[in-house]
C-alpha cells in the first residue's frame, strides 16, 4: 500500500496536478474569505471563518474529482491496470494506496488555511475572541468531507474508463451526496419522513460536526461512508477480473 | 513441475476464448507459446498470472494454486504483459525502483542498477520512459519483471516491434536468464521458436493443437530438418557415408543430411576440406516449423 501511496504522491508532484489543485484551493477560498464584496469576513462584521467553511464544500466538489478523476480510469486506459495487478498487491492495497494519496493532497490544500485562524483571530475584538472549538470542529467536518469526497471519486473512476465521465459523475454523486439528500428530504412528500432522510446526507453530519460538538455518530457516519464507496470500488475492481 | 496448466476454460460472454488447455512447462525450458491471432495466447496468459480468473480450471505455478494464493504466485512471476504498459510519467530508475518497492526487495537500489545493467539500459536509465523508444520500453518491461529473480517468467510477446538487432539481444537475454527459470513466451515468429525454445505449444482459437518438443514436434509431423550440402560438381559421397552420415539427394549435386548431432557442420566442413571436395554451400533446410504452424492452425478452418 505504502509504495502505490508513493507512487501517486509522486506522480500528483510530477505533474501539475497537485500545485494547481492546491493553489486554485488556496485562491479560490482566500478570494471569498477576504475580498468578494459579498462574502468576505472584513465587511461581514464577526470574526469566524465562515466562508471557509460554507464555501470549501463547493471548491472541493469541483477540486476532489479533478484529482481523483485519473487514479482507475487512467491506468485502465493505458493499460497499467494490468502492470499493477500482476505485481503483489491485494486490490484493497491498491485502492487504499490511491485513496490516501488523495486525501493527503486534500489534507494538503486544508492546512496553509490554519494561517486564517490567526489573522481572523488577531483581526478580532478583542483579539483572540474567536469560536475556537466550533473552528476545530469544522476543520475535521472538512477533512472528512474531503475524505468522502476523494472516496467517490476513486469510486467513479473505478465505474469508467473515461476520465471525463469520471469527473462528472463524480462531482453529481459529491453534490448529490453533500446536500442533494437533504434537498430531497424537504420535499413534501415524505415530511414525516424528512429527519430521517436528511441524516443520510453529508449536511446534516457537517453542520452538526461544524458547531464544535464532536458526536461520535457524526464520525461514524463519514467514516463508514468512506468505507462504502471504497468496498464497492473493491467489488468493481474485482468483477473486471 | 514448475508451472501445469490444467483443464483451462475461459468464456467471455458467448465466446470461448481457451477451451480446456492442459500443458506444463519446465524448469530450464523455454516453453514457445504459438497461435494465430485471437487464438487465446494473452487470455492464457492472463489467467497465468492472475490478471484474470478462469471460469474453469487450474493453474499451478511452482506449487502454488494461482487462483488460491494469488499473492505468493505473483511473488515468483515475472510478467511482461502484451503492448507492455509503463507509467510514461516515470523515470527509468524511478519505475524500477517502484516495482522493486512492490516485491518488497530488500537490496532494491543494487537490483535496480543491475537490471539496467542486465537489459542494456545503462544510458537511459535516467531518462523519463515517455523518451524512450519502443525498443527501449520494452526493456525496461523486461527489467521490471526480471527485477526479482522470478522463478517463472510470462513474456506476452517480448520481442514485437523491436528492430532486428533488438530482437537478437533481447532473445540473448532471455536465453541467459532461462537456465534456472521456467520461460513461458508467446510469439508468432517462427524463427524466434527455432531460435530459442525447447518446448512448443500451439493453440487455435481456444483449443490446444500441439503440445511437444520442438523436435519431436518437427519429427512426428515428417517434416525435414537437417544440414543441406552442396557441390560444384558431382562427388563420391562414400566419404561421408563412411562418417556415418545418411545422405539423401536433394537436387543437382545436392544431399540433405539429416542428424541431431550439434557439431554436424564443422563435422561435414572437415570431412569435405580433408578430401577436398568442392562444396559450393552448407545451408541449414527450410525451416518447417512455419509449415506446421500453417498446417495446424489453419486445416480446421477449411
Amino acid at each position: 500500500m505504502i509504495s502505490i501511496f508513493i507512487k501517486e504522491v509522486n506522480e500528483f508532484l510530477n505533474s501539475l496536478i497537485a500545485y494547481v489543485v492546491i493553489g486554485v484551493f488556496l485562491i479560490g477560498i482566500g478570494l471569498l474569505m477576504w475580498v468578494f464584496p459579498d462574502t468576505n469576513i472584513l465587511d461581514y462584521g464577526y470574526a469566524s471563518l465562515e466562508p471557509l467553511f460554507s464555501f470549501g464544500p463547493y471548491v472541493f466538489m469541483f477540486l476532489i474529482p479533478a484529482i481523483t478523476m485519473k487514479s482507475f480510469a487512467e491506468e485502465r486506459r493505458t493499460g497499467t491496470i494490468e502492470l499493477l495487478q500482476t505485481l503483489p498487491f491485494r486490490d484493497s492495497q491498491i485502492i487504499l494506496g490511491k485513496f490516501f494519496a488523495g486525501f493527503f493532497l486534500v489534507l494538503f490544500s486544508v492546512i496553509p488555511t490554519l494561517v486564517y485562524y490567526f489573522s481572523v483571530s488577531s483581526l478580532g475584538n478583542p483579539v483572540g475572541n474567536l469560536d475556537t472549538p466550533g473552528i476545530i470542529g469544522s476543520y475535521i467536518g472538512l477533512v472528512l468531507l474531503g475524505g468522502v469526497f476523494t472516496s467517490i471519486g476513486i469510486l467513479s473512476s473505478a465505474l469508467t474508463g473515461n476520465q471525463i465521465v469520471s469527473f462528472i459523475l463524480a462531482a453529481f454523486l459529491s453534490f448529490f451526496f453533500y446536500t442533494g439528500i437533504d434537498s430531497v428530504a424537504s420535499i413534501n412528500v415524505w415530511a414525516d419522513w424528512s429527519y430521517y432522510i436528511s441524516e443520510f446526507g453529508i449536511m446534516a453530519h457537517y453542520s452538526s460536526i461544524s458547531r464544535g460538538l464532536l458526536d461520535l455518530v457524526d464520525i461514524v457516519y463519514f467514516v463508514s461512508l468512506i468505507a462504502i464507496m471504497l468496498l464497492l470500488t473493491q467489488l468493481i475492481i474485482g468483477s473486471r477480473k | 513441475m514448475s508451472v501445469s496448466i490444467q483443464q483451462l476454460t475461459k468464456v467471455f460472454g458467448e465466446q470461448t476464448a481457451v477451451n480446456g488447455i492442459s500443458f506444463e512447462a519446465n524448469e530450464g525450458m523455454i516453453t514457445g507459446f504459438l497461435g494465430p491471432n485471437g487464438a487465446g495466447k494473452s487470455t492464457t496468459m492472463k489467467m497465468a498470472t492472475g490478471y484474470i480468473r478462469p471460469t474453469s480450471g487450474k493453474i499451478i505455478v511452482d506449487g502454488i494454486d494461482v487462483e488460491e494464493n494469488p499473492i505468493a504466485a505473483k511473488r515468483i512471476i515475472g510478467y511482461l504483459p502484451e503492448h507492455n504498459p509503463l507509467y510514461l510519467d516515470m523515470y527509468v530508475r524511478e519505475f524500477l525502483g517502484f516495482v522493486a518497492s512492490a516485491y518488497s526487495l530488500r537490496n532494491a537500489k543494487k537490483r535496480v542498477e543491475e537490471m539496467i545493467e542486465l537489459v542494456g539500459l545503462e544510458r537511459e536509465r535516467s531518462k523519463r520512459l515517455s523518451a524512450l523508444s519502443k525498443g527501449y520500453r520494452q526493456r525496461v518491461g523486461l527489467a521490471k519483471s526480471l527485477i526479482h529473480d522470478p522463478k517463472v517468467l510470462i513474456l506476452d510477446e517480448p520481442t514485437s516491434g523491436l528492430d532486428p538487432n533488438q530482437i537478437l539481444e533481447i532473445r540473448q537475454v532471455i536465453k541467459n536468464i532461462s537456465a534456472n527459470k521456467t520461460v513461458i513466451l508467446s510469439t508468432h515468429i517462427m524463427q524466434e521458436v527455432e531460435a530459442i525454445c525447447d518446448h512448443v505449444v500451439i493453440i487455435d482459437r481456444g483449443n490446444m493443437v500441439a503440445n511437444d518438443e520442438l523436435s519431436k514436434l518437427k519429427e512426428g509431423l515428417g517434416n525435414t530438418s537437417g544440414i543441406i550440402m552442396e557441390f560444384e560438381k558431382p562427388v563420391n559421397t562414400v566419404v561421408f557415408t563412411e562418417a556415418g552420415f545418411e545422405l539423401k539427394d536433394y537436387g543437382k549435386n545436392a544431399y540433405l543430411i539429416e542428424s541431431d548431432r550439434s557439431d554436424l557442420r564443422a563435422e561435414l566442413l572437415r570431412i569435405t576440406s580433408e578430401h577436398d571436395l568442392p562444396l559450393s554451400s552448407l545451408t541449414k533446410a527450410q525451416n518447417s516449423l512455419e509449415e506446421i504452424f500453417h498446417r495446424l492452425t489453419q486445416g480446421k478452418a477449411s
